[in-house]
């Protein structure tokens, strides 16, 4: 790979991220108009048109970008390391540990924010947190090396388990809480604002940046790990950092956003279509093709019975799914 | 005399609870083509992934050109050893050149391209191992006999002084094993390369190898020249069947004498 091609495929998909991010601020439910919105006349608290622009739309926009770009990269991580086309960031767990989180803390009534974090939030990290610790403390192995088989195994019990017990405590919720519960479960965009932003994003951005950095060892993970060691791999180290790394960057997401589903499994394939498997480009493309994805989708759930909105976990299996299919049919499959 | 390059000491290795390898030591010299024979479970595969670094030893130690190789870093110790696995299975669909091109990984920083001198070694590995005409492919398209070519040709971008194979032949036709192994006999000949082969077929093993090493629930029962290595009641004994020896164009030939059974 030379600098020249890898620059060129990222600028498209920076290109499209970027006419996505200022095309999809304009449609919605309520007609807007740039010239009002922008307008000097009017004072902001009365200007509607920029109140919805910049107070409802575009930090929903930006949540969306961030989600999207996480999941997505994440999922290329989880595939590449477990060497599992079907593995995505919920396949060790993250997912159902911070619905776990979140339930208990819908359950208990708890309504108060620290920090600028609504507890649910905070709740919903410390359980995907949790789940991580668990999934990893359940795998040891001296020849430095994970057992790819029984992580997997490890990850689908942690989810079974903790889908379980979030069962359990939603069919003992009452009704509000009941609606609380799966309104979360569903996942969606839209609470948000600046603050929550201005947190998440140096916090993906460093996640990726991590990544990135070591996708030439993790390309050679995804061939074989012993092949990798004989190359200088540090495996053990390696997948480490790049399980927690990727888990870290789903669970903070997961935490504001819910568990929205399918974008961390497709996106990567989507994606690997264009670029091939190379990591060193498959992240950063992955990163900016996801997040254009996850806004889209969104726009879609904001519009499409608009006034009322579909939780956008909804719309990204439902446009996602036969978008993937036809694209397989026209391309050779990954 | 020839220079040693690798020296293994009195290794042990453990695999969850049975002994794999016990008190094991050989010494590599200079340009050995060493055949590592042995029945199924002898050992054969551990040993090469101890010398390759991939496997650490529970006792004893490897010393290459005589510092320890648990004290060398692990990419430099990859500019000198490679290591080629059996099989070959890939997920993913990385073109052949890419595959070619990881073999530069030693040599390359994290953020870095490859550079043209990059390129011109994985030009030469594919025209010392005929996979030129295979660059653009994808790895998993194309036969067994071009991915192990496709392999060795990685293992080679590696610029290794030695190279650890295990069972190249095992799983392909009778045309391309000898392919193989006459790319693998140009290497060792023409380019000084040490190699350390892991092969079932004994004759193949004759015919090639300068060097036997026969090893037997994991240790080392002969070592020396075909001749000296590849003997009736020996191999009986390791292989457990009945065996008949000839000898043509004075390479000694192993049959397994097949009775009826009733």
């Amino acid at each position: 790979m030379n600098l020249r091609s890898y620059s060129t495929t990222l600028l498209i998909f920076f290109l499209l991220l970027l006419v996505t991010l200022c095309i999809t601020p304009l449609i919605g439910s309520s007609e807007i108009s740039l010239a009002r919105a922008f307008s000097s006349t009017l004072a902001i608290s009365n200007n509607v048109d920029a109140n919805i622009l910049f107070q409802v739309r575009l930090p929903r926009i930006l949540l969306g970008a961030l989600t999207g770009a996480a999941l997505s990269v994440s999922g290329a991580i989880f595939q590449s390391l477990l060497r599992n086309d079907l593995a995505a960031p919920f396949t060790l767990g993250v997912s159902s540990g911070a619905a776990l989180g979140a339930v208990i803390a819908i359950a208990l009534n708890l309504n108060f924010s620290i920090l600028g974090f609504s507890i649910i939030s905070l709740f919903s990290f410390s359980g995907s947190l949790g789940a991580i610790f668990l999934v990893f403390s359940l795998v040891r192995t001296r020849h430095g090396e994970f057992p790819t088989a029984v992580l997997l195994l490890a990850g689908v019990t942690a989810n079974f388990f903790f889908a379980s017990l979030v069962m359990f405590i939603h069919y003992m919720a009452d009704f509000r809480q009941s609606f609380t519960i799966i309104r979360w479960l569903m996942g969606g965009l839209n609470i948000t604002d600046y603050n929550t932003i201005l947190t998440l994003f140096p916090l993906v951005l460093l996640g990726i940046s991590v990544l990135i950095f070591f996708s030439r060892d993790m390309n050679l993970i995804s061939t074989g790990i012993h092949s990798a060691s004989s190359r200088g791999v540090n495996v053990w180290k390696i997948q480490k950092l790049g399980f927690i790394t990727a888990s870290l960057i789903t669970g903070a997401v997961v935490a504001i956003c819910g568990p929205i589903g399918f974008v961390g499994l497709i996106v990567p394939h989507i994606v690997r279509l264009y670029v091939g498997p190379d990591l060193r480009i498959l992240i950063p493309a992955s990163a900016l093709f996801g997040a254009s994805f996850l806004v889209i989708c969104d726009t879609f759930a904001r519009t499409l019975i608009a006034p009322t909105e579909i939780p956008v976990g909804i719309i990204t299996a439902m446009l996602g799914g036969p978008f993937f299919v036809w694209l397989l049919k026209r391309k050779r499959p990954v | 005399m020839t220079p040693e390059l690798m020296a293994v000491e009195n290794i042990a290795f453990t695999y969850e609870t049975s002994l794999v390898l016990e008190d094991l030591s050989v010494s590599i010299k200079e340009q050995d083509f060493i055949g590592l024979i042995g029945p199924n479970g002898s050992g054969k595969s551990t040993l090469l992934k101890i010398m390759g670094g991939i496997l650490k030893t529970d006792s004893g130690s490897i010393k290459f050109k005589k510092s320890h190789v648990s004290k060398i870093n692990k990419k430099i110790f990859a500019q000198s050893v490679s290591w080629i696995p059996q099989d070959h299975p890939m997920v993913f669909s990385f073109k052949v050149s890419e595959i070619i091109m990881m073999g530069r990984h030693p040599y390359l920083s994290s953020l870095s391209f490859e550079s043209e001198e990059d390129y011109d070694i994985t030009r030469r590995a594919m025209e010392t191992t005929m996979t030129s005409h295979l660059a653009d492919r994808y790895f998993n398209e194309i036969s067994g006999g071009e991915k192990q070519r496709v392999m060795i040709a990685s293992a080679l971008a590696q610029n290794p002084k030695m190279m650890l194979l295990d069972e190249p032949t095992s799983a392909l036709d009778i045309k391309y094993q000898v392919q193989i192994l006459n790319i693998l006999k140009n290497l060792n000949t023409n380019h000084d390369m040490t190699l350390v082969i892991a092969m079932h077929d004994l004759n193949l093993a004759s015919r090639f190898c300068n060097r036997l090493i026969l090893l037997s629930e994991g240790g080392i029962v002969r070592d020396g020249t075909p001749e000296q290595v590849l003997g009736k009641d020996i191999l009986e004994q390791v292989y457990d069947i009945d065996i008949d020896l000839s000898n043509r164009d004075g390479h000694i030939i192993v049959h397994p004498v097949i009775r009826n059974q009733h």
